[in-house]
């Protein structure tokens, strides 16, 4: 297989990512948005499996490998259980309605395209193409970041938005050196089960996982 | 050799306190493990004064010159008496029944991992890894902001976690950036993120990437910095969290993050030439921080959110007077960086003994101190005319410096430094003075609170003021000539 061949099909998942991160902005469901999650995990270890070994980067199989270990079997199990201990498996109702954060997402595509463009254009690595749709996938997790109230979503677009920037160190540079990728996925991991002991705190105070009720805390 | 003591120390301690915390002794251990860690910092520091910067571990892990090793000493010595503060007064917090024993363990766990993960920021020589302990320290005082479960703490827990969490996400952008520009001089590889690598090759670096890696990088860790519109997590987290948690994010946390920013400028520096983008940049969010954070202090109501708001303010200068550059510049930002994180904890640490006795943090319910408690009162009243700049303490030398400085490099900025200074003396002396002198019908208190960090902390900040010792300010100069300008 030549090496065309499997830049398409890096192509394709690199839309596949930016096509799931548009999914989630959509997803009212809780237990939808970590279904997706897990997908955009399996994405994401898929196009890594296949640089590392287009490119002859051995490093980058180790870095598939934490992805696929961490984003789409621990994470997504962990999240399943918080949502089945603290029953909250109901329909989110997004601050701003679905399809005008649909547009936004649409205008934050075409400005992560044109940040990256000049990047792209020195990178030396064949996957520079995908580097917008690795900036566009962090600013489309963002954007679902401030658009959700309640705190798993919110804690699903910020490892949505990991995931992002794990795609745009592949496709810039191959990946950061390992001992920084291992570093990362620790503090992720750490994040993730410090926030699962959070989550219980919260549903024991407030009585529910809607933030706004924290809404105490401003300048008068 | 030092430095495997002086992180080995700190992560050793949070996991024994976090596997036999339960014991009676807990805090006694804590300030044990924590002594331990300054004595390591205390050779280390004097190793480096002696045989100049080294690095260590196998291809360079650990780079120590003379711009970090202060840090390191300042932040073994603010946790070693922070610990002894914490000691008397989380022993109080638990018998009022605001914490229960296994959540005092969590505390003194978590205390221990912050500051070992604090000090590997700072000793690290790999940007990646400067990344990642950033977030664990970040990650390690979460649940700490939260100790009290109040609504108020587990909202400004969340604050903490989401804000620090998505500037340090750009941060990560950042070092992607820098790893991108490097890796064309360097290759690829661990190599080619280590600083003193980079520092070699700076010249060579694309300047358009490394400009937008500063970017990122100065957005992602300002946030922890607290610099203004990124500063909202700040007063939250100061105010709803345990005091001593409050002195050492104040005191240490927002350090170690302007260290991160000041590390990646010097590269940036060297890319694109000294007076670049990097410096403006610094400038402007140092120069906004001042001035908001100075009108914001008027309107708080709560001692530690008011306090909160000075340590903006202090950083900010810092950062305006780094931006600056130039070895005067630079000299009494390091200068000022010592002070600040000195001065605040000390205050932090009366504020808390006195809001404690008061069971308040309103201002307004807390007065006459100096007739309840003269030492908590006292403590209090120094440490403000100390932070604001009163001469002969060592605040009004390095701001004076600062300022002058500036009026030489960038006149225009004097006068919002000047007025925001003076709106801030004026607010925040209003306050506090009442809450010493003022009338009150509480009688004295039955006994005395251990107070003596506070004033260890306050005689070096009058020392450092009235001298500082030649060896000390030699220190300082290469440090500052170390920063480049």
């Amino acid at each position: 297989m030549s090496l065309t061949y499997h830049l398409q099909v890096v192509n394709l998942l690199a839309a596949v990512l930016l096509l799931i991160a548009f999914a989630m902005l959509s997803q009212r469901r809780i237990v939808g948005l970590i279904t997706l999650f897990a997908w955009q995990g399996t994405a994401l270890a898929a196009s890594t499996i296949i640089v590392a070994w287009s490119t002859a980067q051995h490093h980058l199989y180790y870095s598939a490998a934490l992805t696929l270990a961490l984003k789409v079997v621990v994470m997504p199990w962990y999240f399943f259980r918080l949502v089945r201990k603290l029953d909250v498996d109901r329909d989110v109702e997004p601050m701003i309605n679905i399809p005008t954060t649909m547009l936004i997402g649409i205008a934050l595509v075409i400005f992560a395209f044109n940040l990256a463009l000049p990047i792209a254009q020195m990178a030396g690595t064949v996957t520079r193409s995908t580097l917008g749709i690795a900036l566009a996938s962090v600013l489309l997790a963002f954007l679902m970041m401030i658009t959700r109230s309640k705190a798993i979503p919110q804690v699903i677009g910020f490892l949505a938005m990991e995931n992002g920037l794990f795609f745009a160190a592949t496709s810039a540079t191959y990946g950061m050196p390992l001992v920084v990728e291992l570093g990362v996925a620790l503090d992720v991991l750490v994040a993730v089960f410090v926030l699962g002991i959070f989550f219980f705190h919260i549903r024991e105070t407030f009585d529910s996982m809607d933030l706004k009720h924290m809404e105490r805390l401003r300048e008068k | 050799m030092e430095i495997y003591w002086l992180l080995g120390i700190p992560l050793a301690g949070g996991l024994y306190l976090a596997l036999w915390g339960n014991r009676t002794h807990a805090p006694e251990i804590n300030a044990a493990f924590s002594l331990a860690t300054l004595i390591a910092a205390g050779t280390l520091t004097a190793r480096i004064v002696d045989e100049g910067p080294m690095l260590a571990g196998g291809d360079g892990w650990f780079f120590i010159d003379a711009f970090n090793v202060f840090l390191v000493a300042l932040t073994a010595f603010v946790a070693f008496t922070t610990a002894l503060f914490s000691r008397p007064y989380m022993r109080i917090e638990q018998d009022h029944g605001r914490l229960s024993a296994a959540r005092l363990r969590l505390y003194h766990a978590s205390y221990q991992i912050f500051i070992g993960t604090m000090l590997l920021a700072l000793t690290t020589n790999n940007m990646g890894i400067l990344w990642v302990a950033m977030e664990g320290a970040t990650l390690a005082t979460v649940l700490l902001v939260s100790l009290y479960r109040t609504p108020a703490a587990l909202e400004a827990a969340w604050k903490y976690f989401i804000l620090c969490g998505v500037g340090i996400a750009l941060a990560l952008f950042g070092t992607i950036l820098l790893y991108f520009a490097a890796e064309k001089v360097l290759g690829a590889g661990g190599g080619a993120l280590l600083w003193t690598h980079l520092n070699g090759v700076k010249a060579q670096l694309e300047p358009v990437v490394l400009q937008l890696a500063f970017v990122f990088l100065l957005v992602g860790y300002g946030t922890k910095v607290g610099l203004v519109p990124l500063h909202n997590w700040l007063p939250d987290a100061h105010a709803e969290g345990p005091t001593p948690i409050s002195a050492v994010l104040s005191g240490l946390l927002l350090n170690v993050a302007l260290y991160a920013v000041m590390r990646s400028k010097v590269l940036v520096d060297g890319a694109l030439g000294v007076h670049s983008l990097a410096g403006n940049l610094m400038m402007g969010f140092g120069l906004l921080s001042v001035v908001v954070a100075a009108l914001l202090i008027k309107r708080q109501t709560d001692v530690k959110r008011m306090f909160a708001y000075s340590s903006i303010e202090h950083m900010g200068l810092i950062t305006f007077a780094f931006g600056m550059g130039g070895p005067v510049a630079s000299f009494a930002a390091l200068l000022h960086m010592t002070l600040h994180s000195l001065t605040k904890s000390a205050i932090f640490f009366a504020v808390g003994h006195a809001t404690q006795k008061a069971g308040t943090q309103v201002m307004d319910d807390i007065r006459g101190l100096i007739k309840t408690n003269p030492t908590i009162g006292w403590g209090l009243m120094l440490g403000t005319v100390a932070i604001l700049g009163v001469p002969p303490f060592g605040v009004f030398a390095s701001e004076f410096l600062i300022i002058t400085n500036a009026m030489h490099q960038h006149p225009w900025a004097t006068p919002f430094l000047l007025a925001a200074l003076g709106v801030a003396f004026a607010s925040m002396f209003g306050k506090v003075q009442p809450m010493v002198f003022g009338e009150t019908g509480l009688p004295r208190l039955p006994h005395q609170p251990a107070l003596a960090p506070v004033f260890i902390h306050l005689a070096l900040v009058l020392m450092l003021g009235l001298f500082i010792p030649a060896y000390l300010a030699d220190w300082y100069r290469q440090a500052a000539s170390l920063l480049g300008g």
